[in-house]
Order: structure tokens, then C-alpha cells, then sequence
């Protein structure tokens, strides 16, 4: 359906607002549907079309019974893509729609100008239509059983990428330039040169000991794969596991996709905050009519609730935008500032250097949620809100409060952020024992994976591999090697050099 | 409308349901999770089938909050946690749980193991009076006039009369003016049901044994409101003697001694024949024991009172024997033996808490 004319209108407007404040932008495609369309496209993760798996009917249905309830209402659904597209649920009230366009186009704006997006794939909405129907044509071909299975299989491991990787070179490119050795008829190593050269280059002793040495150690030339531990655990799937051609693809696409929203899990809490500001700026101060007030508040109200005891990334996002808003309004940055311990000239700062604007544009631009929190959430900020950390309190057998203190609420909060709370595993060799079997390794942070989970992730990993795969990690503070051989889990103690 | 998410909606419901024993024993097994919130509510979690990943295990990581609180104060909150730091609701987030009224609970649990409809008995259809206001008129007692009505009449006549001046709007309602509230007595047809919960506590029973108990009485529970209107339910505990006791004393006694069945269905029978005429209630008598008997003689005198005074006005007797390290647990045998062909009487072995969803459709798979 496409947008009615009054809803154009606001359109228009609230773009014109949006870009008014400096907000940079897509072109954005707005699309009413109703709850139903709504709660499949949000079911598809925001896409029309995504390849057939179970799991989407189970968002589905999760979506359609908290729409049932009355418990939960999508307000707004935006794709990182260029144009960009976004929904409006029909039969929201005109305020409602206001809000969610202006907090779309924020959106827009980070996905276009947030350093973290730079390498995404901004024409996600084909590729996932092509993803679609590869899968497809693979169902067509094998089965729907067996391609399904295989796409559990390979979401199991979809955690195990490196979200760093598109921006950095982990590996040399393999070298074009001629080998800087050669080997003579009988297969020794020599020096590279001119045959004239030859003698005086690799003179009679010189290969003598290269053949001594040949025959001697020449394993000691084998090459370990990988050379070094691996993070992208996918990608030395592709490129080292015995896969089928349409194995291969299907783990190709899974890969793919989780990198396109890789991105989007690492800068939740400040995307958020940053549509968050935006559309609360938009609004308050140009799209509003008196007499929506109420209702707007209500909305907003719904969208940065915070029930005790839970972080809601909006929220913590749009209230440390306003905090360095304000440090930056102030002037309350920099070393006279961090070396100032009085407290009333700290609460009388106020340099009025008005760069607030001017550094929360900078910090959409540079940072992720990691970076966002370590730099920005402070000890004032920690006290002003009142953070806590909690943690399971085994002998109450209940979640309590364990510490106000700021750095340990800092430390939890950055703890759950890195690698987005997820373990670090990294692909450590893959002639384990000089048997063909894989062995991965758990960079053990001070948390213990979860050793049922972790089994039914070997499973998986072995139908990819085909042999024995085999897990290094710590459990309750000692070494273990998890294996699984196809057949049989085992476990036995191994040792696990703390680092 | 088809969509396109139908074929993928369809394809979860089937996986579901070609797990959906395990997967309804997982959240009927974790009796916890199952938060009773409010009177009529209660949460229960999706279906929801989590792909292993490697992963940290949620409660040693715990997360960040904020809000009031001092430190050691516990948080509400589930088995789930109370949201990590990376709870969010993005479009799309999952909803691990759903609340949901105990009558669409009682309709799940119908649907997954394809329980029948209770067919009341015949006879119980009773008809109850009710009360309500339907109506206005013109006179009654004072106590039931109408407000609003009444200065609406007022008004109208003052301005019929020309009494009525917008500057000074006062309105006085003289006597014909008032109106008052008036009801309509309707028959409302009724069944009524109680449940009279039985438990052997004596020293064999331990607390695993318990929990089995009350999470399969609370299924029941849940299961037969959501066919009768006025559900009542009764509870009585025994060992070598048997007393009533409120819900709470029920899941939490734990006495010693001897077993004594006999004293338990004397106390039943005593309970119907005092409160309960069969012609106006379903009864189901519902017993829980590890089936060790003090003696034959009991267990004879069980029988009896079952076949002369109890079975004859229920709609179902259930027995159901929970497996205990020390009974002999016999008495499911005797009991076997004696009404083997009596339809309204059940018997279940309920081993563990495995075992409860099948017992449960043992007990109310009949339709009784």
C-alpha cells in the first residue's frame, strides 16, 4: 500500500524538519501495512522476503500473540538499505505515525553516516530476495528436510564471526610476486637466481645443507591451518570444510546475513538513542500540534519506559546523548576538567563553548556501543541514574542487586556489550592431532559457556566438519577439552594456560 | 489473508507439535516458570525452540540495571533474568513469554493433549437466579435513584416549561421527576463442580513427590474452571488419620506415620454427602498417594467406601500414585483389580514429573 496523501504531506514535512537539523540522509520509502503484514515483515527481521526456515513462523507467532494480548505494538521497523524502507502500521494515530517518521529518519541517518554501517551491503533488500531463492532452488533439489536441517546447522554457528574483519586486513594477500625460493631437480630448497648466478648464489655446501635438513625435519615446514587462530570461524568453514556446492552456499548466505546485522547489534543502544533524541527533537520542537500532546507524551512515554531492574537502550542511549550534549554545551571536557575534583566549581562549569551539536554529530559518526560506553557513561552519569549491576544470587536463588559501585556497573555493562555478549571462539587448528579433527578455542574472559549448549554446538559443527571436532575452554576454573566425534561426546581435563 | 510467512508459520507449528510433548513438559515441568500474576493471569512461556550456540551460560553473567534499590535487594523477575544489558525492544524481539488468561491457558492445554470437552452430567444442569439492572422507572426506593436521569428529567421539563434560564442554570427535580434503577431477575443456567483433592502425607511422601502433586492439581485445577462456572475445590490430607486443610497447609504438610486410605475417603464421602448433593454438582474426588497401605483390611475397607458411597455420586474418581523410594505401592494394584472395567474411575503411575502430562490425559482424556 502505498503512502496515503495525507500522510505524504506529513512526510514531506517531517523530512524537511529532519533535514533541517542537519540530519543527512537516504531517500526513505515509507510503506503502510497492517498488523498482520507488519508482524511478517517484522517476523523476516524488516524484509519482504527472506529464504523459507521455521524460525521465522516462530517469530511470527510470538509477534501475532503479543499483538493478540494487547502486550506489545512494533512503532517502527526501518532496513538499512539505499533507498531505505521503512512501515507504518495503519491505525496508528497521526501523532504516532509523526513520531515513527521522524524516528526513521534518524535511523536512516546512521545507518548512512555511522562509521560501523560503512561496509554494509546497502542493497541487502536484493541480496536477500537472491537468498531467497537460492535457498529456494536448493529446497527444490534436496529436499526441504534436508536444506532446513542444514540451516539449523549453520545458525547454530552464526555467532562465530568477526564483526572487526571488513575493516581490517587479518591476512596477507597471497603474495604475486615470484617466490623468493626455488627448488633444484631433486626438489631442495634453494635461493632464487640467474642461472650465471647460480653457482656463486647456492654454492655446493649450501645445498648440502638444505638436504640434510630436508630429510631430517620436514615437518617442521608443514603449515599449521590456519596459521593464526581464526576468529571468522564461518569463513574457514567455506573455505576449508568438505561442504556440498549447495552446503556451501547455504552456509555462504547465513554468513552473510549475520554480517549485514552484525552492525546493527553493535551500535544498538546508541542508534537507538540517536532516532530517539531526534525524534523527540523533531517533534517537540516542529512537528507537534498543541493538541497532540498528550497523546505524543504517552507514545514516547511507551518507547523509553523503563520497568526497574532493565535497561532499556533507548532510554540509556538518548540520556547519554543529552549528558554530552550538555558536557560539550558547557565546555566540561578536557584535562582542566578531569583534573578539577572541587565540586561546586564542577557544578558551576560552564564555559558556554555550545559544541554539544557538534559532538553528539561526531560520536553518530564514530562510534559503536562499546566505544559510546567507555568513553561516555561516567561516574556522574552512573550516580545521576542510578545504575546497578545484578547477578544470580545461587543461595536465594534469585537475581539481586550486587553493587552500585561505578566501575564494577561499568564493567557489566561493557562485559555484556563486547563481542555482543557472546564468547570469543577462535578456530585454532584444523589437523588437530594430526588427524583431520578441528579444534576451536574459547578465549575464556572469567564466564563459563554453557556446557549442554556448547555440546549441541559441536554436533553441529562436526556434521560441517565431518570429523571430530573439539572444543578448548575452562570450566569452573579448569582446562577441558570438549570433543565430539560424530557419535559420542567426551571430555577430559586439558590444560588451559591463563593469559 | 495468505501470506507469504504462512508456509513458515506452518512448518514451526508442525516442529512443534512433533515435539510438543517435550516441549510442553519442559514449561509443564518447571512449575516456576509457570507465574501465577494476578488472580486470573498467568505467564506462560512460547513455544520456542532455541538453537544451541556457543554461549555464556545467563546466570553467570548477570547484567545492569537501574533504579531503586539497595544492594542484596532481590529483582522481580523470572528464571529468563531480568533482561540483560542487551534486553531491547527492537522490532522482532522475542518474547519469551506471553501472558495469558488462565481460560486460554485451560484452552492451550485442551488443544496440545487434545483433551475432550467435560460433558456435564445430565442431571446437574441447575438453573441459578440472577439480578441485574436493565432498566429505569418511575418509582422505587430511594436507595436505588438515578442521578443523572433524574436532573436530565428535571431539565427537560423546566425547559418544556420555560422554568429554565441558561444564565442561571439551576435545575430543582420535583417529585415525578425521579427515576430510579430497576432490575430484571434472570434464570442463568449453571453447573457447578468441586474438586476434592486427597494426599497421603504421610512420612513416605517426599517433597519431589509433593511438587508432582501440585503442579498436576494445578493443571487440573486450571483445566476443569475452564469447563464449570463455579469451581470449588476441597482439600484433605491423611495419613494414619485424615483432617480437611486449606491450600496452603495442603502443598506444605508434611506429617509422619502410618497410611491410612480408608480415613481419607471416609472424610470425602462425609464432605459430599454434607456439602455437595450430587444432583447439583459434578464431583471429582481426585487422590494422591506412594500406594502403601497400612494394611489389607484398609485397603478392603477403601474399596467399599468407593464402591457404596463415593463412586456412585462422581463423575470421576482419579487416583493417581506417585513413585516413592519406600512404598510398596500396591495399592494402585487393588485398586486395578477391584474397578479395572469402572469407567469412572482412573488410576495413573505418575514416575516422575515426566509422567504428568500423560497422567493428566489419563485423567481427563475421557471427557467425564
Amino acid at each position: 500500500m502505498s503512502l496515503p496523501k495525507y500522510l505524504h504531506e506529513v512526510r514531506q514535512q517531517i523530512e524537511a524538519y529532519a533535514r533541517g537539523f542537519g540530519l543527512d540522509f537516504f531517500d526513505t520509502l515509507f510503506e503502510v501495512l497492517d498488523y498482520q503484514k507488519m508482524n511478517e515483515v517484522a517476523a523476516y527481521g524488516g524484509f519482504p522476503t527472506r529464504y523459507p526456515h521455521w524460525r521465522f513462523g516462530m517469530e511470527y507467532e510470538g509477534l501475532t500473540k503479543g499483538h493478540r494480548y494487547g502486550l506489545q505494538n512494533i512503532y517502527e521497523m526501518v532496513i538499512n538499505n539505499n533507498p531505505a524502507f521503512a512501515y507504518l502500521l495503519e491505525g496508528n494515530s497521526l501523532v504516532e505515525q509523526k513520531l515513527v517518521m521522524a524516528h526513521v529518519f534518524a535511523h536512516v541517518d546512521f545507518f548512512k553516516n555511522n562509521y560501523y554501517f560503512s561496509k554494509t551491503n546497502r542493497k541487502m533488500i536484493d541480496s536477500m530476495a537472491n537468498h531467497a531463492t537460492r535457498v529456494r532452488r536448493h529446497v527444490d533439489r534436496y529436499g526441504q528436510e534436508r536444506v532446513e536441517s542444514f540451516v539449523d546447522v549453520c545458525l547454530s554457528l552464526d555467532n562465530l564471526i568477526d564483526p572487526h574483519s571488513p575493516f581490517i586486513q587479518r591476512r596477507s594477500q597471497p603474495r604475486r610476486t615470484e617466490p623468493e625460493v626455488d627448488t633444484d631437480d631433486s626438489g631442495v630448497v634453494k635461493l632464487r637466481a640467474k642461472p650465471y648466478m647460480d653457482r656463486y648464489i647456492n654454492p655446493p655446501e649450501f645445498l648440502q645443507e638444505q638436504r640434510r635438513r630436508r630429510d631430517k625435519g620436514e615437518e617442521q615446514r608443514v603449515r599449521k591451518i590456519p596459521e593464526e587462530p581464526q576468529r571468522d570461524v564461518l569463513l574457514f568453514l567455506l573455505e576449508h570444510a568438505p561442504l556440498e556446492g549447495w552446503e556451501r552456499d547455504v552456509l555462504e548466505i547465513v554468513r552473510d546475513e549475520a554480517y549485514y546485522f552484525a552492525p546493527q547489534a553493535q551500535t544498538k543502544i546508541l542508534n537507538e538513542g540517536w532516532a530517539s533524541y531526534w525524534h523527540s527533537r523533531i517533534m517537540n520542537e516542529k512537528a507537534m500540534d498543541t493538541s497532540e500532546f498528550i497523546d505524543y507524551a504517552s507514545a514516547a512515554a511507551g518507547v523509553l519506559e523503563t520497568r526497574t531492574g532493565r535497561l532499556n537502550p533507548y532510554k540509556l542511549g538518548v540520556e547519554l546523548l543529552h549528558y554530552i550534549r550538555d558536557r560539550w554545551d558547557r565546555g566540561r571536557f578536557g584535562k582542566d576538567w578531569e583534573d578539577c575534583d572541587d565540586f561546586e566549581t564542577r557544578g558551576r562549569w560552564d564555559k558556554r563553548l555550545g559544541l554539544g551539536m557538534q559532538k553528539i554529530f561526531e560520536v553518530r559518526k564514530l562510534y559503536n556501543d562499546v566505544t559510546f560506553i567507555d568513553e561516555f557513561f561516567t561516574e556522574d552519569f552512573c550516580r545521576e541514574q542510578r545504575f546497578f549491576s545484578f547477578g544470580w544470587n545461587e543461595r536465594a536463588g534469585s537475581w539481586e542487586i550486587q553493587s552500585r559501585e561505578f566501575q564494577k556497573v561499568k564493567r557489566k555493562l561493557l562485559f555484556s556489550l563486547t563481542n555482543f555478549g557472546h564468547p570469543f571462539i577462535y578456530v585454532e587448528d584444523a589437523n588437530f592431532d594430526n588427524r583431520g579433527e578441528l579444534l576451536l578455542r574459547h578465549q575464556h574472559e572469567g564466564m563459563d559457556l554453557r556446557i549442554d549448549q556448547a555440546r549441541d554446538t559441536l554436533c553441529n559443527l562436526e556434521r560441517v566438519w565431518r570429523r571430530p571436532v573439539n572444543l578448548h575452554s575452562r570450566v569452573d576454573g579448569k582446562g577441558k577439552m570438549l570433543r565430539f566425534d560424530g557419535r559420542d561426546h567426551s571430555e577430559k581435563t586439558a590444560d588451559y594456560p591463563a593469559k | 489473508m495468505s501470506q507469504k510467512i504462512d508456509q513458515d508459520h506452518r512448518r514451526f507449528k508442525d516442529i512443534v507439535r512433533g515435539r510438543i510433548k517435550q516441549n510442553l513438559r519442559k514449561y509443564i515441568t518447571q512449575g516456576e516458570m509457570i507465574g501465577k500474576k494476578g488472580k486470573d493471569m498467568v505467564s506462560i512461556p512460547l513455544p520456542q525452540i532455541d538453537i544451541p550456540h556457543f554461549r555464556f551460560g545467563s546466570r553467570s553473567t548477570g547484567g545492569v540495571g537501574k533504579g531503586e534499590g539497595e544492594v542484596g535487594d532481590p529483582l522481580g523477575g523470572d528464571e529468563e533474568g531480568p533482561g540483560s544489558g542487551r534486553a531491547g525492544d527492537q522490532p522482532g524481539e522475542h518474547l519469551k513469554e506471553v501472558e495469558v488468561s488462565l481460560d486460554e491457558l485451560a484452552q492451550i492445554l485442551g488443544e496440545e493433549l487434545q483433551l475432550p470437552r467435560i460433558r456435564p452430567r445430565g442431571r446437574e444442569q441447575i438453573v441459578a437466579k440472577r439480578d441485574h439492572y436493565s432498566g429505569i422507572r418511575q418509582s422505587g426506593p430511594e436507595s436505588l435513584r438515578h442521578f443523572k436521569r433524574t436532573f436530565k428529567q428535571a431539565l427537560r421539563r423546566q425547559i418544556a416549561m420555560g422554568a429554565y434560564n441558561p444564565d442561571r442554570p439551576v435545575i430543582i427535580p420535583i417529585r415525578e421527576d425521579r427515576r430510579y434503577r430497576s432490575w430484571k431477575t434472570e434464570p442463568m443456567p449453571q453447573s457447578n463442580a468441586v474438586i476434592i483433592y486427597c494426599m497421603d502425607v504421610s512420612g513416605s511422601m517426599g517433597d519431589e513427590q509433593k511438587e508432582i502433586v501440585r503442579i498436576e492439581s494445578f493443571w487440573i485445577d486450571t483445566w476443569l474452571r475452564s469447563q464449570y462456572r463455579g469451581l470449588e475445590s476441597r482439600y484433605v490430607i491423611h495419613d494414619a488419620t485424615a483432617k480437611e486443610v486449606d491450600r496452603d497447609t495442603f502443598f506444605r504438610t508434611r506429617e509422619s506415620g502410618g497410611t491410612m486410605i480408608s480415613s481419607a475417603y471416609k472424610l470425602c464421602a462425609k464432605i459430599i454427602e454434607r456439602d455437595y448433593p450430587p444432583a447439583e454438582w459434578n464431583i471429582y474426588p481426585f487422590h494422591f498417594s506412594d500406594g502403601d497401605n497400612w494394611s489389607v483390611d484398609d485397603t478392603v475397607a477403601c474399596v467399599e467406601l468407593l464402591r457404596d458411597k463415593i463412586l456412585p455420586v462422581s463423575n470421576l474418581f482419579c487416583y493417581g500414585q506417585v513413585e516413592s523410594p519406600y512404598g510398596s505401592g500396591q495399592f494402585i494394584k487393588d485398586l486395578q483389580e477391584h474397578f479395572g472395567d469402572d469407567e469412572s474411575l482412573v488410576t495413573s503411575e505418575i514416575k516422575g514429573k515426566e509422567a504428568i502430562v500423560e497422567s493428566i490425559r489419563a485423567f481427563l482424556g475421557k471427557g467425564r
